[in-house]
């Protein structure tokens, strides 16, 4: 199974090489999305990963073990669509294609899975319906 | 040819007769028919649109307190209004901002005046013999003051160019975020549903006419400003640039926030969605053929919005247009719109229930638009 998460980094995890470990030790694919360190030292990670399930709960245990949070990145996406007007402006900019208009209603769709914290979607939107949450 | 008047299709509304189509349904249906069956078949069609709309706001009377104020330097939640009126007149303009935060402004005000929430009202005064209290601090609501009614100098763009940016930085604009080298391309009309051009001579909308306006009955009360009636036009009569406008009218106490949204553009400042419906008699084959109308028949122009003046740099059609991308100089562009297609719908069936429930009758003009009108353009002294 595909699916996005953050892994946040403590300061005495950043310089270990987990992301390695993981490919490595649990057989894990993943793409790194988006990577940053942050001015105190904690470290923020978007990877898609992908293994069987088995394998992601080792993964998940080998992180804990090392003081690595991980969260499903869905969960950093907060939009308040029921007050969507469906007015099209995201599609504008969301080339990740997690927000497309559908092709016969024009209705918004929204994929959090495809979302890949670009943000550009939260200066879109002329109703400020977006946050979305990588290293804060 | 068959000619019906608005009396006559008044009657048939009257009498549950009336035939009333959406403008999306008679240009599907319009397919494979001619403009004299549409004529003969189809009394009424309903056309609509729900965009921001800068050139809107409101006017209100707050009633006089005692002893009564002459209102120089008002503020509705520390938003500025317009007070070089009578004493406890003023208008409210949409794109108005709250100095202190650049995000909220009149749209947001007017939209929650429409929810029934209560706006705090700041006014003073220098004090005159017959007004002479200098300052008032209250809450008030939709209910407690007088009269409350929009009015927007400019409403329901003809037509409106797609903007693109061919430059290196992303710029933010009331057209939204165009992003770097032609990455993105936005156009704001509702195409064939959108009221202007589905009568694109105007021949039965002119001042008086009755609409759908904000969720209630308004008015077109004049032809709004930057009315422009000589653009260029294809070969189906509609002009492939910004052209006519309308100036509306409407009681915002009756109205509702499910068609009046307040927006804020990012870098740009705030603007509110209207949401209008005008519907079209078929008096004549001419006026059928106009709303058979299909999106791919509505042409307008592509413009570069990184640039001075904003030149055209292409043309394209508004079922290209909703198609989610258009090519630019052999480049895939990705679309988008700013208008909401699904409110616009929602509008236009509005409006068709209302008149197939006797709720609603046609009005025939007062009086026609001007002929012929383009604009004058201002100068700096500084300016060559």
């Amino acid at each position: 199974m595909k699916k996005k998460y953050i892994l946040s980094f403590t300061q005495d995890s950043v310089d270990k090489p987990i992301t390695y470990d993981l490919i490595k030790k649990f057989d894990i694919k993943i793409n790194i999305i988006k990577a940053n360190i942050s001015a105190d030292e904690a470290g923020h990670l978007l990877v898609e990963m992908d293994a069987d399930r088995e394998s992601m709960e080792r993964c998940f245990k080998y992180l804990e073990n090392n003081n690595v949070e991980y969260v499903p990145a869905e969960k950093r996406i907060i939009f308040d669509q029921e007050q969507c007007i469906n007015c099209g402006s995201c599609t504008a900019v969301c080339f990740a294609e997690a927000l497309t208009l559908d092709q016969e209603s024009k209705e918004l769709i929204f994929s959090p899975g495809k979302c890949v914290f670009c943000k550009l979607c939260t200066k879109a939107c002329p109703l400020g319906l977006f946050e979305i949450h990588f290293n804060e | 040819m068959s000619a019906k008047t608005i009396q006559e299709i008044n009657e048939k509304i009257k009498s549950g007769k009336s035939v009333v189509l959406t403008a999306e349904e008679v240009s599907e249906i319009g397919k494979d028919k001619t403009a004299a069956e549409i004529a003969k078949q189809v009394d009424i069609v309903t056309t609509a649109t729900f965009g921001p709309m800068c050139s809107s706001g409101v006017f209100m009377n707050f009633g006089h307190s005692d002893p009564p104020i002459r209102m120089q330097e008002v503020s509705l939640n520390n938003v500025p209004a317009y007070a070089g009126l009578a004493a406890v007149d003023v208008y409210l303009g949409a794109t108005e901002t709250d100095p202190e935060n650049p995000r909220y402004g009149g749209a947001h005000v007017i939209q929650e005046l429409i929810e029934g929430k209560a706006v705090h009202l700041k006014a003073k005064s220098t004090g005159t013999d017959c007004y002479p209290r200098k300052s008032v601090e209250t809450s008030i609501t939709k209910d407690s003051i007088n009269e409350l009614y929009m009015y927007n100098p400019r409403n329901a763009y003809q037509n409106y160019p797609v903007a693109t940016n061919t430059t290196e930085r992303t710029i933010y604009t009331y057209m939204g975020n165009l992003l770097p080298n032609m990455s993105n391309a936005t156009y704001s009309t509702s195409g064939e549903l959108s009221p202007l051009l589905n009568d694109p001579a105007m021949e039965t909308i002119g001042i008086g006419t009755k609409i759908f306006l904000g969720g209630t009955v308004g008015f077109v009360s004049w032809q709004g400003t930057q009315f422009h009636t000589t653009k260029p036009k294809n070969e189906f009569g509609i002009p492939v640039e910004n052209a006519a406008t309308l100036a509306l009218i409407g009681n915002l106490k009756e109205m509702s926030s499910e068609f009046i949204q307040a927006a804020y553009y990012e870098q740009y400042g705030v603007s509110i969605f209207i949401g209008l419906g005008i519907p079209i008699p078929i008096v004549n084959d001419e006026i059928a053929r106009a709303v058979m109308i299909r999106n791919e028949q509505i042409e307008t122009t592509i413009c570069d919005y990184g640039t001075n003046g904003h030149p055209s740099i292409g043309k394209t059609n508004y079922k290209e247009l909703q198609s989610g991308s258009i090519e630019i100089d052999g480049k895939k562009v990705r679309t988008a719109p700013m208008s909401s297609l699904p409110k616009a719908r929602k509008i236009a069936n509005t409006l068709k229930q209302w008149i197939d429930n006797n709720q609603f009758t046609l009005s025939k003009p007062v009086q026609s638009f001007p002929k012929n009108t383009s604009l004058n353009s201002l100068s700096d002294e500084g300016d060559k």
